[in-house]
Parts: C-alpha cells; structure tokens; sequence
C-alpha cells in the first residue's frame, strides 16, 4: 500500500467524519435553542388585579386569590392561574404572599384561628408576617410587589419562587 | 413438510438463521447459572410490558394540562379495560422498579461488574437512572395534584444547584411557572426520549452480555485476574458450557412469568395509581406526596437537619452516581464471591434498611400537620370544667390539634399530649406555649392572657387515668 493511496483514504474517511459532524451541529443548534426558549424568550411580567381594595376589610385575615400568569398558552388549563396570599394590613398597605413553601414549593396553607401558615408537605410553619415558626424552611414566605390603582389592589407576577 | 422446509431454507438463506442468529440465542453459558440469573431478563420483559402499554395509553391520553387529566379519567372508567391497560403500566412500572434494582444488586454481590464486564456494568447504570427518570416523569403524566407539586418540589430541587439552579429550574418547568408547555416536555422525554436511550442501552447491554459472557457463579478463591481470566472463562464455556436457550433460559421465562401474572392480578384487583384531583396550582389545600419509589427520598427531605439540605439535595444523587460509575474501576480484579466481600453485603443491606425505613416514615409522614384532625373523643372532653372546656376549643382553633394527639386524635408532629398534665406542670406548659421552639410556633403574639390560661387548664386536666382517678 503505498503513501498516495493512504492519504486519499485518511481524506475520505476524514472528509465523511467531518461532514457528518457538520451537519449534526447544524441540525443541533435550531433544537437546542428551541429547547431552551423558556430561557431565551422568558414571558415578561404584568401587573394583575387582585380585586378592589375595598373588598379586602383591613385586618390579620389572609384571602386566597388567583391571578392569571403573564401570557399562558391556550392549553394551559388550570395551570394557566397562580394563587397567592393576600391581607389588607392597613387602609393602603398590603401583604401579598406566594403560596409556595421557602422549603421545597409546596402550597401553605393559611389557619385563621391558628393565624399560621403550615406546609402540608414537611410540616414547615409560618407567622402572618411570613417568617418561620417552625419546621425545615429556611427562609421567610415570598412576597410579591404590589401596588393600588384606581382603587384596585395589583401584583406583579413573578417565576416560581426558589429557595 | 418438504414444502415447510424449502419455505424456511428461502428465509434462512436470506436471514442467516442458522449461521448468525441461533449461534447467539444459543451461545454457551455456564453450567452453574442458577435462579439469581432471571432478574434481568425479567427487566427486560417489563420494559417491554411498559412499551407496549404505554403505546396503548397513548392511544387516548392528550398531553396538554387541559385535557390530559380527563383523557386519564375516560382511559380508566369510559374505555373498554382501560382500567386495566392503566393498571399493568402502573403496577408493571413497580415492577421494573424493583427488577432493575434486585438485578443490580445480584450484579454487585457476585462481583459481575468486575473485569471484562465493566461496560455491561455501565450501560446498567445508565438504564438504572433511565428507569427512575421514566418512573418520575411517568407519575407527573397522570397531572393530578400531586403531579403538580411534584414538579415544584423537582424545580425547587434543582434550583438548588450552585450558579446555574435558576437556569435548570426554568428549563424543567419550560417557563417561569408550572403552565402549559411544562407536560409536553415531561411527555416527550416520559415517551420518546426516554425509551429511545433505554433502547440504545438496552441493545448496547445485550450485545456486552453475549460478549463477555454470562458471568458464572462466584466461587470463594477464585479471583480474577487481568492476564488470565478472559482465557480461563473461555476454557470453562468449551469444556462445560450449556446453550443459553433453552438450557439455561426456561428460568427467564418462568420468572418472568410469574412476575407477569402478580402485575396483572395487581392491576385487576387493585388498578392503577388513584387520581387525586386535577393539577390546579390554586387549590392549596392539597397533600403532595411522590408514588412509592421516590416516597422515601421525600422523608430524608423532611428529616435531615435544614443546615444540611442544600448540600443532600445537590450532593447525595451526585455522590451515589459517582459511586456506581467508578465501581467497576475501583473494584476492578480480585475475589467476586460475596464470601470472601463482606463489606458488599453491607453496602446492600445499610441503605435498603435505611429506604425502608424512610419509606415507612414517608407513609405515616409525621412531620406533616393533620389538616382535619378527628374530634376529641367525648368521654374525654366530657368530665372537663367549662374554662377547660373553652381550652379545648382553643387546642382544636389555634391549630395545636393539627399538630399534637389528644387521645388518639390530631397531627404526629408534636409530642403527644394526652397525658400532658401528668408530665408538665402549669408553669412548664405555660412556657412551652409562650416560646415555642422544637419547630413549634412561639404562641405569644398568638394567645390572649385569659386564652392561655384556659388552654393551660385544659392541657394541666389531660393526665395519665392512675392520677386522674386518684385526683379529686
């Protein structure tokens, strides 16, 4: 076998390895990044109602209310709402909680008598002020922004809180 | 017959039956292969179960958050066997589950994975992780609530990652929040990513089976050496080898077999995994827990210290991955009985105990608060003065109920209280409500002065029946 013959082998076969590669990687990058679009093209924020501020009376009650996500698909169903906690603190203050546990995300519940929130997943506990009563949590409750305009009480969505 | 036997002499030609395939199904294996053998053929039967049931359910299951969870409930009640079809995936899902792990842990005793077999270990490493992957991904497709809040806790899991854990919590939930494109991608890994790697793997495992060789049964003494045991097994094959089908074989399909029958009564008689309200993230008063396989990892969540969990959360799959990566390398050469490897049987039996006993606890999950505790019975309730009484009301609203048990009602997270006034005096209980502690809330913000004492009063009547009696 001499050189010549050898070298327009190592040509071929370096030529179709290459080539093949080529093309994987152009095939690769559309798919990659369209996987990653949650991260690319990430939905911007909005400001959603969560009701008239009247119909929130001033005092320690936690109310559970819904708010629609920024810009859900259309077959999102349920999933499309996010729910937080909110309470009227005083005549133009506001709490607004997620409901997503500090520990792992699980949804709190808020005791009105009790005035607590507890975790139904690994028992974390939470004052109405949101910091930790008890169990693993290590953090405060989340808190969303949230303003008052013309009379109605707003929040600002915001991702999956994580702890 | 002639006729019969031209036919398969056309194909055979064609095929290369006789001179490519049966030499395979028929390779030699050793004579000593016994019953600890058919643990991985069993796996390889239920994957196939899972494929074909899968295919099936996909034939009415729609994969969008708004109507996924009905397809599921049309699948179980409407369809014609539906109810079963559901039930083998998911009881036959367990199964792998189990298989899978039994057949990693007979590889690890007998020292299979040593050499030459080091890659057939990997690629069943590899198919092992698969199979928890498709388990979990599997249970999120049912996107009922704890489907859901699985995917929060999983999101909130790999946020924890250092630097890039928003990034992976994002690209898990495809979005900000648990919406609509999140099951499509659980269901296109659950169902085409997934099973086309365990297809690679699977093909890539067998062929390194045939390779090697089924591995004999260990013998104390007997070690394995780098120079000499590729030559040794093949003299072992030539001089008493028996073919794999049907000699060694017919225990495969026994196993599997039975396996399948217990599957498929389970599926009949129990069914599949209950639907337990569709995935609503607005209805917070849900009780998340993961199907059995990952129950366990959810009870060392809740009771590892909190200081520590970052680091189990990110570092303890990390740790037990690396682990069974490097294990054909460490462990490369030497004896393979489990005789002569105590410390193998040790580091099978420790963490099967300890998911044992984290399952257990995961089932009870005293951690967690008892959401609708029972009544106190009334015969205790009964005897009690009216400010006890107006204390016991207070136990049941300021959420000590949910948390403590009065004569066998109420939460596990707390000491029992039912005979709390036979150990703590007034004093002491008063102090424990004030300032909480030991995960329980400082109850002095909480408690009027006057509501305190009437709870204190209630706490100080639960004595332990000698000292009731003997008190006036």
């Amino acid at each position: 076998m001499d050189d010549r013959l050898m070298t327009r082998r190592r040509f071929l076969n370096r030529m179709s390895l290459g080539l093949s590669a080529l093309a994987g990687a152009v095939v690769a990058v559309p798919i990659v990044a369209y996987l990653l679009s949650p991260l690319i093209k990430p939905a911007p924020n909005v400001w959603r109602d969560l009701g008239k501020v009247d119909a929130f009376t001033v005092g320690e009650e936690f109310q559970e209310i819904t708010i629609e996500d920024p810009s859900p698909l259309a077959w999102a169903g349920e999933t499309a709402q996010t729910a937080v906690w909110v309470r009227r603190t005083a005549a133009d203050q506001f709490i607004v909680f997620a409901v997503n546990c500090t520990h792992l995300g699980c949804p709190v519940n808020w005791l009105p008598g009790a005035r607590l929130f507890l975790c139904p997943c690994h028992g974390s506990i939470f004052y109405a002020d949101g910091t930790v009563a008890g169990g693993p949590a290590p953090r405060s409750l989340f808190q969303y922004q949230w303003r008052i305009q013309n009379g109605t009480v707003q929040a600002l969505t915001r991702p999956l809180p994580i702890g | 017959m002639a006729i019969l036997r031209r036919i398969y002499g056309w194909f055979d030609d064609r095929l290369g039956i006789t001179s490519a395939i049966l030499p395979v199904i028929q390779h030699p294996v050793p004579r000593g292969v016994n019953w600890w053998y058919v643990l991985g053929s069993a796996t390889l039967v239920a994957f196939i179960v899972q494929v074909i049931t899968g295919v099936a359910l996909a034939f009415s299951y729609v994969p969008a958050p708004n109507s996924a969870y009905s397809t599921l409930q049309f699948i179980t009640h409407q369809a014609t066997l539906g109810y079963v079809v559901r039930g083998i995936h998911y009881w036959g899902a367990s199964a792998m589950v189990v298989l899978i792990f039994a057949h990693v842990i007979r590889v690890f005793l007998s020292g299979s994975f040593k050499f030459p077999r080091e890659l057939n270990w990997l690629t069943g490493v590899g198919l092992l992780l698969l199979t928890l992957g498709m388990a979990f991904t599997g249970q999120l497709l049912r996107w009922d609530q704890n489907a859901y809040w699985a995917i929060v806790v999983g999101a909130e899991q790999a946020g924890r990652t250092p630097f890039i854990g928003n990034w992976l919590a994002e690209i898990l939930v495809a979005g900000q929040t648990v919406g609509g494109a999140t099951l499509t991608r659980f269901y296109a890994t659950h169902v085409f990513l997934f099973p086309a790697l365990m297809f690679l793997l699977i093909g890539s495992h067998l062929y390194l089976v045939v390779r090697h060789g089924i591995s004999e049964p260990p013998v104390p003494g007997r070690v394995v050496e780098r120079s000499t045991y590729q030559r040794w097994y093949h003299d072992l094959l030539e001089r008493d080898g028996i073919p794999f089908w049907p000699d060694a074989a017919w225990r495969d399909v026994i196993f599997a077999l039975a396996v399948g029958s217990v599957v498929v009564i389970l599926a009949v008689v129990i069914g599949p995994a209950p639907l337990v309200g569709v995935a609503n993230p607005t209805i917070v008063h849900a009780n998340p827990r993961p199907d059995w396989y990952f129950l366990w990892y959810f009870a060392l969540l809740a009771l590892i210290p909190p200081s520590i969990e970052s680091w189990v959360i990110i570092g303890f799959p990390l740790l037990v991955v690396v682990a069974l990566l490097i294990l054909p390398f460490v462990a490369p050469f030497g004896e393979r009985s489990p005789r002569r490897r105590p410390w193998a049987f040790a580091l099978v039996l420790l963490p099967l105990l300890t998911v044992g006993v984290l399952l257990q606890k995961g089932e009870v999950s005293p951690w967690s608060p008892n959401f609708n505790p029972q009544p106190i019975p009334a015969q205790v309730v009964a005897p009690l003065s009216a400010e006890a009484r107006q204390g016991q009301a207070l136990f049941d609203q300021e959420g000590c109920h949910n948390c403590h048990t009065i004569a066998g009602t109420g939460g596990l997270r707390g000491p029992n209280l039912t005979t709390v006034g036979s150990r703590l005096s007034s004093d002491q209980l008063t102090w424990r409500i004030l300032n909480g502690g030991n995960n329980m809330p400082a109850y002095n913000t909480l408690l009027t002065p006057a509501q305190l004492n009437q709870l204190v009063v209630f706490l100080s009547a639960m004595k332990s029946p000698s000292q009731a009696a003997g008190s006036p």
